[in-house]
C-alpha cells in the first residue's frame, strides 16, 4: 500500500491537510501558481509544498531568489493580471521585508482604483511560538495584518478547518494572509474529506459548548485552551471558540456567546497591548456591556520582544495561565 | 554616428594557494609569514573541532538549530585577520564564527545564542562586532551606517559584513551598496558565496554569472577569490581595507566557497544535491591545503596534528562546558531590556507574569492576593 494511504487512514496533519488543499486546488484552477523560498524541490521548509513540484511542474511551483518584497510584489502583479499566486513567505518574522508591498500596495489596489484593479492572492505564513526555533521565527503579527484595511486574515488550528479555510482563502477575489500555526503543523492527525469542501472566511467555531464563561482563541492557543478546561471542576461548563479568522471578525459569534456566559477570558500568543484581544475585548462591552458579570480579561504574550527559545514557554499563555485566568474570573 | 562601448569592466578571480597546497610565488609575496600561516591553521581547526561539536549537541538535544561554518572557515579567517581587532568593526551573519572570534568574541557566546539565550548576543564591551543576524540581508545597511559614522568623524576604521550569495538577492542588499557607494564609506562587503541558498542553488537564486558584478552596477571595486585559499582572501581583503581605511570608500569581495554541512540542523541537503559535487568540494577544503602546505614546509607532521587535534578537543569541551553551566536567565530578563526604563504597564507585567490577569487592575479583578512575583 502506498505511504500516503496508511496515513489517510489515521487522518492528516495540518501540513498533509494544506499539501492536499493546495494540490487538490491547482489540479481545480490552472491558474495558481504557488512562489515562495525553497517550495519547489525541497518541498518547503516545513515540506507543506512537498511534492508539487513534480505534479505541476517548475512553472507552477516555483523556486524564487530570496527576497520576499519581490516575493510578494510579483504576486501581486501576477494576481492583477488574472493568475492566482499563492506565495509562501518561510516565517512570519520575514514579512518583514514584505510588509510594504501586502500592506501599502495589496491591501490597498482595489480601493484606490474603486474596484479596477484586483489583487485577489492567498499569502501563506507559518506563525507563531513553541517550537525551539531561532529569532524571529515565532512572532504572533496577525493583530498587524488585522488592522490593515483591505487584508483578510486566516489562523486554522485543525486540518479539517486549514483545507477547507485554505480553498476559500484561494478563491476569495480579495488579498488573505493565511496563518499556520507551527506548533499543531505535525501534532496531530485528523480525519479530513479527501474531496472539495469549503469553510467561510469569517466563521469562528464553537470547539465546545458552555454556559458560565466563554474562552476566545484562535491559532496553537486553542489547545492550550483546551489544556486549561480539563483542569476546570466539572461542574465548570466553558464554552470554547476558535476565532479561525482573525479578521473579517466573526462578531455574531462572540456576542452570542458571551451574552450567555457573562464572563469572557480572551487567549492569544501576541502581546496584549493592541493584541487582537483588545479589539475582541471593545467589540464584547460594545456588544454586551449590560451581560457581564465580570471584566473581560486577556491571558497573552507580553509588551515584550518574543524572546528566545529557553524563555518562550515562560513567555506563551499556557494552560496554568488560562486556568488560573479562569478561576479567577469565575470568582468574580 | 557609430555606436560607442558605454561601459565595460572585468573582475578578477583571485588564488594564491591550490588545493595541494602549492602557492603562486609571485601572488604569495609579502603576504604572510609561514609563522602566520602556521598559527591561522591551528586556529582554523580549533574552530572546525567547536563546528562539529555545536553539531553534535544539536543531535544531542542540548542545542537548537545550529547551522555549521564547515568548510568556510577561510573566508572568515582570511578576512577578519586583515582587520584590526579592537579597531575594526564586523557585522556578520551566522557563517564566520571564526571572524568573529578571532576579533575577541569569547566561544561560548556562539553556542549560547543557538542555545536560545539572548546572552550570547551582549557583545563584550571593547568586542567590535555585531551578533549574529538571523534575517537574511538586513546587517548589511548597519555595516554601511557604521562605517559612515566613521567617516564622519573622521577615525580610520573599517567595517566588514558578511553575508551569503542568497542575501544578495534581497533589496536592502542593493540599498546598502548603493549608500556606501554613494557616499563612499569604509565598508567591506563580503559575500560567502557558497553556492547554495538552503536548497536553492546560485545559479536559479540569480541568473548572473558572478555575485561580484553586482559591484559594478554600484561603481565599487570589486574581485573575485578562491574563498577556500586562506592567502588569497586575506591579500583581496588587505587590500580592500586599506582602501577603506585611506579614503577609497567601499569594496566588495565574493569568496567563492562551499557549504560542505546541511543549511542548518534542521535541514537534510541530500533532498537537493548531488553527493558528487560535495564529495569534489571535500577536496577543496581550506584546512587541507593549509596543512599540506605547512608539511612541505616541514612545519607541520602527524604527531602535530594529533596534539593538535587533543588540544582543541579539550579546548572546545571547556567551551561547551562554560556555555552549559550558565543557568538559565531569570524570567525578568524577558522585560528588562525591552526600553532602557521600563514603562509602568511592562513594570506590572513583569510583576504578575505568573498570575492571569496581566496586569490588569488588581482592585478590579480582585486579584490582590494572589498577585505575586516569580
Ligand atoms: C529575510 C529572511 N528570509 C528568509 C530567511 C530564511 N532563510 C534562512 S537562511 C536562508 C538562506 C540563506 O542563504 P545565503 O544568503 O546564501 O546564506 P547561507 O545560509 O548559504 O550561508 C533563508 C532563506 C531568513 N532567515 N531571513
Ligand atoms: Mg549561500
Amino acid at each position: 500500500m502506498p505511504r500516503t494511504d496508511v496515513m489517510k487512514q489515521k487522518g492528516l496533519t495540518l501540513v498533509d491537510a494544506i499539501n492536499e488543499g493546495l494540490e487538490q486546488e491547482m489540479s481545480r484552477d490552472s491558474r495558481i501558481v504557488i512562489l515562495g523560498e525553497d517550495v519547489g524541490h525541497n518541498g518547503g521548509v516545513f515540506r507543506v509544498t512537498e511534492g508539487l513540484q513534480k505534479i505541476f511542474g517548475k512553472d507552477r511551483v516555483i523556486d524564487t531568489p530570496l527576497a520576499e518584497s519581490g516575493i510578494m510584489g510579483t504576486a501581486i502583479g501576477l494576481a492583477m493580471a488574472g493568475m492566482r499566486p499563492i506565495p509562501e513567505i518561510q516565517f512570519e518574522g520575514f514579512l518583514g521585508p514584505a510588509f510594504d508591498q501586502l500592506t501599502n500596495h495589496a491591501a490597498r489596489y482595489r480601493s484606490r482604483t474603486r474596484g479596477a484593479v484586483t489583487v485577489p492572492l492567498t499569502v501563506r505564513v507559518p506563525v507563531g511560538g513553541g517550537i525551539h526555533a531561532p529569532e524571529l521565527h515565532s512572532d504572533s503579527p496577525e493583530a498587524i495584518y488585522a488592522h490593515t484595511p483591505g487584508l483578510k486574515v486566516v489562523m486554522p488550528s485543525t486540518p479539517y478547518d486549514a483545507k477547507g479555510l485554505l480553498l476559500s482563502a484561494i478563491r476569495d477575489p480579495d488579498p488573505v494572509v493565511f496563518f499556520e500555526p507551527k506548533r499543531v503543523y505535525r501534532s496531530f492527525r485528523e480525519e479530513v474529506p479527501e474531496g472539495d469542501y469549503t469553510i467561510p472566511i469569517g466563521q469562528a467555531k464553537v470547539v465546545s459548548e458552555g454556559t458560565d464563561l466563554t474562552i476566545v482563541t484562535w491559532g496553537a492557543s486553542v489547545f492550550e485552551c483546551l489544556a486549561a478546561i480539563d483542569k476546570m471542576p466539572e461542574d465548570v461548563s466553558i464554552e470554547l471558540i476558535d476565532l479561525r479568522t482573525i479578521y473579517p471578525i466573526d462578531t455574531d459569534t462572540i456576542i452570542q456567546s458571551v451574552q450567555k456566559t457573562g464572563r469572557c477570558v480572551i487567549v492569544h500568543e501576541a502581546p496584549k497591548t493592541c493584541g487582537f484581544g483588545a479589539e475582541l475585548s471593545a467589540i464584547i462591552q460594545e456588544h454586551c456591556f449590560l451581560h457581564l458579570k465580570a471584566p473581560v480579561q486577556r491571558v497573552a504574550g507580553f509588551d515584550t520582544v518574543m524572546p528566545y527559545y529557553k524563555l518562550e514557554l515562560e513567555y506563551l499563555p499556557d494552560s496554568k495561565r488560562i486556568s488560573e485566568s479562569v478561576t479567577q474570573t469565575l470568582a468574580y | 554616428m557609430p555606436k560607442k562601448t558605454a561601459y565595460s569592466a572585468q573582475i578578477e578571480y583571485i588564488q594564491v594557494m591550490d588545493e595541494h597546497g602549492e602557492v603562486d610565488p609571485a601572488l604569495a609575496r609579502g603576504l604572510l609569514e609561514d609563522q602566520e600561516i602556521l598559527a591561522l591553521y591551528q586556529f582554523m581547526v580549533e574552530c572546525r573541532q567547536l563546528d562539529e561539536i555545536a553539531f553534535k549537541l544539536q543531535r544531542s538535544g542540548r542545542m537548537g538549530t545550529y547551522p555549521q561554518n564547515k568548510g568556510q572557515e577561510a573566508a572568515a579567517i582570511g578576512t577578519a585577520y586583515a582587520a584590526k581587532k579592537g579597531q575594526d568593526f564586523l557585522v556578520p551573519c551566522y557563517r564566520e564564527n571564526a571572524a568573529l572570534f578571532m576579533h575577541g568574541l569569547p566561544m561560548h557566546y556562539v553556542l549560547l545564542h543557538w542555545m536560545g539565550d539572548e546572552r550570547g548576543n551582549q557583545i563584550p564591551p571593547g568586542v567590535c562586532q555585531l551578533p549574529l543576524c538571523i534575517p537574511i540581508g538586513t546587517q548589511m545597511l548597519h555595516a554601511t551606517g557604521i562605517a559612515w559614522a566613521f567617516k564622519m568623524r573622521k577615525e580610520p576604521r573599517v567595517a566588514l559584513t558578511y553575508f551569503g550569495d542568497g542575501a544578495t538577492s534581497e533589496g536592502d542588499f542593493h540599498e546598502a551598496m548603493n549608500f556606501a557607494s554613494v557616499f563612499q564609506v569604509p565598508c567591506v562587503f563580503i559575500c560567502q558565496n557558497n553556492q547554495w541558498a538552503i536548497s536553492v542553488p546560485r545559479e536559479t537564486q540569480m541568473n548572473s554569472e558572478t555575485v561580484a558584478q553586482k559591484a559594478l552596477a554600484y561603481d565599487m571595486p570589486c574581485v573575485l577569490v578562491d574563498g577556500n585559499d586562506l592567502l588569497a582572501v586575506y591579500k583581496a581583503s588587505k587590500e580592500a581595507i586599506e582602501r577603506a581605511r585611506t579614503g577609497g570608500g567601499p569594496s566588495f569581495i565574493e569568496a567563492v566557497t562551499y557549504r560542505l554541512a546541511d543549511h542548518t540542523t534542521a535541514d537534510d541537503a541530500r533532498r537537493y544535491r548531488d553527493p558528487k559535487e560535495v564529495e569534489a568540494w571535500i577536496a577543496k577544503d581550506p584546512i587541507i591545503r593549509l596543512r599540506k602546505y605547512l608539511e612541505k614546509k616541514n612545519l607541520w607532521d602527524e604527531s602535530k596534528e594529533q596534539a593538535l587535534q587533543e588540544r582543541s578537543k579539550v579546548k572546545v569541551a571547556d567551551v561547551v562546558k562554560t556555555a552549559e553551566g550558565i543557568a538559565k536567565p531569570s524570567t525578568d530578563d524577558i522585560f528588562d531590556y525591552t526600553f532602557e526604563t521600563l514603562n509602568a504597564e511592562l513594570e506590572k507585567q513583569k510583576r504578575t507574569m505568573r498570575t492571569s490577569s496581566l496586569g490588569q487592575d488588581p482592585n478590579q479583578i480582585g486579584l490582590s492576593a494572589t498577585e505575586q512575583t516569580v
